[in-house]
């Protein structure tokens, strides 16, 4: 037996750490979600899909420019020192896992805009014809759409990653110590921007190429989300315990119902019968696999957090 | 350099809570929070019990993972001692440090700023002794350079059997328990 007793009760800390409240789990779905679009921007320049004027690329980079301003948004509600945001673009720090985010995300910016500029919004355009005239030129430039295409991959790949490398180099919370939570943030983002592109997608054959490239997204991450508990039931004993508060714990309910079976399983089921042409394309399944993604960041943000080296 | 630290001796330990306040006063730690405390760890089964208290705080690691991760510089290693110190004007609150220190010891400071133990460098920089190690009444906190082989806490951990906490972290805490 072992009883440990303390005097400490700071706020936030004791008796269980929760320093990141819903901004943080926010701000990581936003973030991977705008980081699977870009690399699905990409993708369509790439397999030129762009010459439909229905083409979902065009949509794409204003709603995540418009979607990773609202993650930054909640990033800097989480801040407690938000005068001083500011400090986080004097300097890079090169060990830590957010100074390379807070650089990354200022790639991201230009890198959406490029892409916007490709397909300007009808009132802009109206407003600025000559924007439209360069847009125009632009888009008949292979070198030009192959730069945006593959800055906007590049980018959305290290967005996505970064996600997940947040929270895996802190090393002090056995649940986030899996190099694992990189590639699944990023998957997740993937599988999430598939859904939402699917929902927007006004081309026929774009909707079922989303559902199809869905698919494959929700199947590996369920592999790697499998292979992420696996390597943390097969380490150390605080391991094993902080896989088990997902498995059997205080977050059990939300994992297995919000992220594995109505965030993964079901949508994937429902996708596969309609790319099977079983059933009709449902905007059902694609909003389940955006609420799942959602509640993984939430699932994973508070159960990381009451995860702990302590005996007990 | 030196490389300061503190030897504890937990068998002296009363769990006065002397250290506590002093530290409050000392470094005017607002209301409802410490930058150190006491724990009481008692393991066995009755009547086979053994009782450790300790006086725990900031273990100013040599591998600390707060500075690693502050993505600011604001958490990071003074010269002086190699002390883990946190600059409040380059802190934006992003609580990376406090989910990263596996001791728990950081708090986020009403006015904003993570804060937490800075083994009262003011006064180590005039030659005097942290606050808490002044007061204990035991006798029980040591603090030193753990570099200097003729400092008090190397002939203590040299001469007694010692521990630090979560070793298994891998952050070299600079605090060590006499057992």
């Amino acid at each position: 037996m072992i009883e440990l007793t303390t005097t400490r009760a700071n706020p936030m800390i004791d008796p269980t750490m929760h320093v990141w409240g819903w901004e943080i789990p926010v701000y990581l779905f936003l973030g991977g979600l705008v980081a699977g679009m870009m690399i699905l921007v990409g993708y369509l320049y790439f397999s030129g899909r762009h010459q439909n004027r229905d083409c979902a690329c065009f949509v794409i980079p204003g709603l995540g420019l418009l979607l990773l301003t609202l993650g930054m948004g909640a990033l800097f509600l989480d801040l407690e020192h938000k005068p001083y945001f500011w400090r986080l673009y004097a300097t890079f720090e090169p060990a830590s896992p957010m100074s390379w985010g807070a650089w990354i995300l200022l790639l991201v910016y230009p890198a959406l805009l490029a892409a916007l500029l490709l397909r300007l919004p009808a009132p802009i355009t109206r407003r600025f014809p000559g924007l439209a005239e360069l847009s125009d030129r632009l888009l008949g430039e292979p070198i030009w759409l192959r730069a945006v295409g593959a800055a906007n991959v590049a980018v959305g790949s290290l967005l996505g990653l970064y996600t997940g490398v947040l929270l895996s180099a802190l090393g002090a919370r056995p649940l986030w110590s899996s190099a694992l939570l990189g590639p699944l943030f990023l998957v997740s983002g993937l599988s999430t921007a598939a859904a939402l592109v699917h929902m927007l997608a006004r081309h026929p054959e774009e909707r079922v190429l989303f559902a199809r490239a869905d698919n494959v997204f929700l199947g590996t991450e369920l592999l790697l989300l499998a292979l992420f508990l696996v390597g943390l039931l097969s380490a150390t004993e605080v391991h094993a315990r902080a896989a088990h508060l997902l498995l059997d714990g205080a977050w059990g309910a939300l994992f297995w119902v919000g992220v594995v079976a109505l965030g993964i399983v079901i949508p994937l089921g429902v996708q596969i019968a309609a790319v099977r042409h079983k059933i009709q394309h449902t905007p059902v399944a694609p909003l389940l696999v955006l609420a799942g993604g959602l509640a993984l960041r939430f699932v994973l943000v508070a159960a990381g957090q009451a995860s702990h080296w302590s005996p007990l | 350099m030196a490389r300061f630290g503190m030897v504890i001796d937990t068998l002296r330990c009363v769990g006065c809570m002397d250290c506590v306040i002093a530290c409050k006063t000392e470094n005017e730690v607002p209301e409802g929070f410490c930058r150190d405390w006491i724990t009481t760890e008692v393991r066995g089964r009755f009547p086979t019990l053994t009782m450790e208290i300790r006086s725990e705080r900031c273990n100013h690691c040599d591998r600390p993972p707060c500075v690693t991760c502050c993505p600011t510089g604001a958490s990071h290693v003074e010269d002086f001692g190699s002390l883990v110190l946190i600059d409040h004007e380059l802190c934006i609150g992003c609580k990376a440090c406090l989910a990263s220190c596996p001791y728990d010891a950081r708090f986020v400071h009403p006015d904003g700023y993570a804060d937490k133990c800075t083994f009262c460098v003011h006064r180590v920089r005039k030659g005097e002794a942290p606050a808490c190690v002044a007061v204990c009444p035991t006798r029980c906190m040591h603090f030193g350079d753990l570099d200097d082989p003729q400092s008090e806490v190397s002939k203590l951990l040299a001469s007694r059997r010692s521990h630090t906490l979560h070793p298994e972290a891998g952050t070299r805490p600079r605090i060590h328990f006499l057992t």
